[in-house]
């Protein structure tokens, strides 16, 4: 093989900000398709499968990271460093998976402040014992010396608040299979929309791939927690008054929850040409109530516990709101 | 300081807005402290404008349909009133406050009722001071600077 045919491997980083772990293990989810990406990309960056330290990042040149997987949002400190830093090194910033999309699951955090938090966490809970208050410190001088952590910041922030980002891979965690083509779309140089792009899933909705039966006109009487009522297996979970994310959520999964006959979560935040998931959401389920006067549908959104926490589950930093006001 | 709320009104076309030209054309005086959208039908309301709306720095939406019964599309208004009251279940989870946040209906014939409307919620809006959303936001993000 002549020297120009040769194609340098590209180099590949990943990196966790506030997450659980899972976006890192969807990566080493593409079983013995590992193997294709390890051959055509150089692993420089993985906390969860490398050793390698903060300070290399740093002395790596700028713009020397071809793509970079970002997954969980911004909480702290050192999460919004390490966003800066693997920006300024990566030629390709992707925000990996719902946290560093529009918050995910941490971002529920954003329903409390962080004094209520840490009050809750290291003074309330039913299995602390802090008589004398410690919370932690972000400076803390010992005999011994000066120790520091990370400061929690009062917000979770999605990626795109913190950094620019290229492109948004949604899910939680995303779709392996969904990972590849983006992948291989990166290696190969071709079929990569406009920067700022959702890559990886649908334009539509999942109700849009949903076998499920739909009828036209659906209309609901009372909501049901899914263990309250016995799915049939067939019908819209909508129309049998369990709320389903699917009329507010981008198609990509391949709707795995509803084949697993469980509503969807809405993980892959709202569709194309739609902002905010849970306003999409409230405008869907709104006219499916069936009721005419205000008493009446005041108890039917009785049956609906928490809207917020429930139409905002993964996307609450990334919405109009973005957090409860204080 | 002051204060001087901002109240974006969402008004339909057949009859609040006709409701609030009334108000116009009948001369009668009334807070200026309303911006009004002309929709319509508040069937067209989505929860999105809203939430906009506190976001850009309103103090108070204000959404005014036809009567019940007397929507010119049939029932744009119960849809609204449906979409209405459960966002107005998030919009209280999110700490806004209820009084925020009104939903009436006004006839094409009720300027008077119109111009006492907007006075009255320009009141409220007076004695609980400015909206918090747009100050929440910019005191976080600081926060990590």
């Amino acid at each position: 093989m002549s020297q120009e045919t040769i194609k340098p491997k590209l180099k590949l980083a990943v990196y966790w900000g506030a997450a659980c772990g899972g976006c890192c293990v969807s990566v080493l989810d593409t079983h013995e398709k590992l193997l294709d990406i390890v051959a055509a990309a150089d692993p420089v960056f993985w906390p969860i499968a490398m050793d390698v330290k903060y300070k290399d990042v740093e002395n790596m040149p700028d713009k020397s990271i071809d793509l970079t997987l970002f997954n969980g949002a911004v909480r702290n400190s050192e999460n919004k460093h390490m966003a800066e830093l693997l920006r300024q090194k990566s030629k390709i910033l992707v925000a990996y998976g719902s946290c560093a999309y529009m918050g995910g699951i941490p971002g529920l955090a954003n329903f409390f402040s962080k004094d209520e938090i840490f009050k809750r966490a290291y003074e309330e809970t039913e299995s602390t014992v802090n008589a004398e208050h410690v919370i932690p410190l972000p400076l803390v001088t010992v005999k011994e010396g000066s120790l520091e952590i990370p400061v929690m910041f009062n917000d979770v922030f999605p990626l795109n608040q913190i950094v620019d980002v290229d492109y948004y891979i949604p899910g939680c965690p995303p779709q392996s299979e969904r990972l590849i083509e983006v992948f291989t779309a990166v290696v190969t140089g071709t079929g990569l929309p406009p920067a700022g792009s959702v890559v990886g899933a649908n334009d539509k909705t999942n109700c849009d791939e949903c076998k499920r039966k739909k009828s036209d006109n659906k209309k609901v009487k009372r909501f049901y927690r899914p263990w309250e009522i016995q799915d049939d297996k067939e019908t819209c979970f909508i129309e049998q008054g369990v709320i389903c994310m699917g009329p507010a959520t981008r198609g990509g999964c391949g709707v795995r929850c509803v084949d697993g006959n469980s509503p969807c979560r809405g993980c892959y935040g709202p569709p194309s040409g739609a902002s905010d998931p849970g306003a999409k959401m409230m405008a869907a389920i709104g006219t499916m109530i069936d009721a005419n006067n205000p008493g009446e549908i005041d108890e039917i959104i009785e049956t609906i516990v928490d809207p917020a926490g429930l139409f905002y589950r993964f996307s609450l930093p990334g919405s109009i709101l973005g957090r409860k006001v204080l | 300081m002051n204060f001087r709320p901002t109240i974006v009104a969402f008004l339909c076309n057949w009859c609040a807005y006709t409701g609030a030209d009334l108000a116009g054309t009948s001369r009668l005086h009334y807070a200026p402290n309303i911006r009004i959208i002309r929709i319509m039908c508040s069937g067209r309301i989505e929860p999105t404008f809203i939430l906009k709306a506190f976001k850009e720095g309103a103090d108070g939406v204000l959404v005014c349909g036809c009567h019940p019964g007397d929507c010119h599309y049939q029932e744009g208004n119960y849809k609204c009133l449906r979409r209405f009251k459960l966002l107005e279940k998030f919009v209280s989870q999110m700490g806004i406050e209820k009084e925020r946040l009104k939903l009436e209906w006004i006839s094409a014939s009720e300027g008077k009722q119109f111009a006492e409307l907007v006075n009255e919620m320009t009141g409220t809006l007076l004695q609980i001071g400015p909206g918090k959303v747009q100050k929440t936001l910019e005191f976080e993000h600081l926060k990590t600077k």
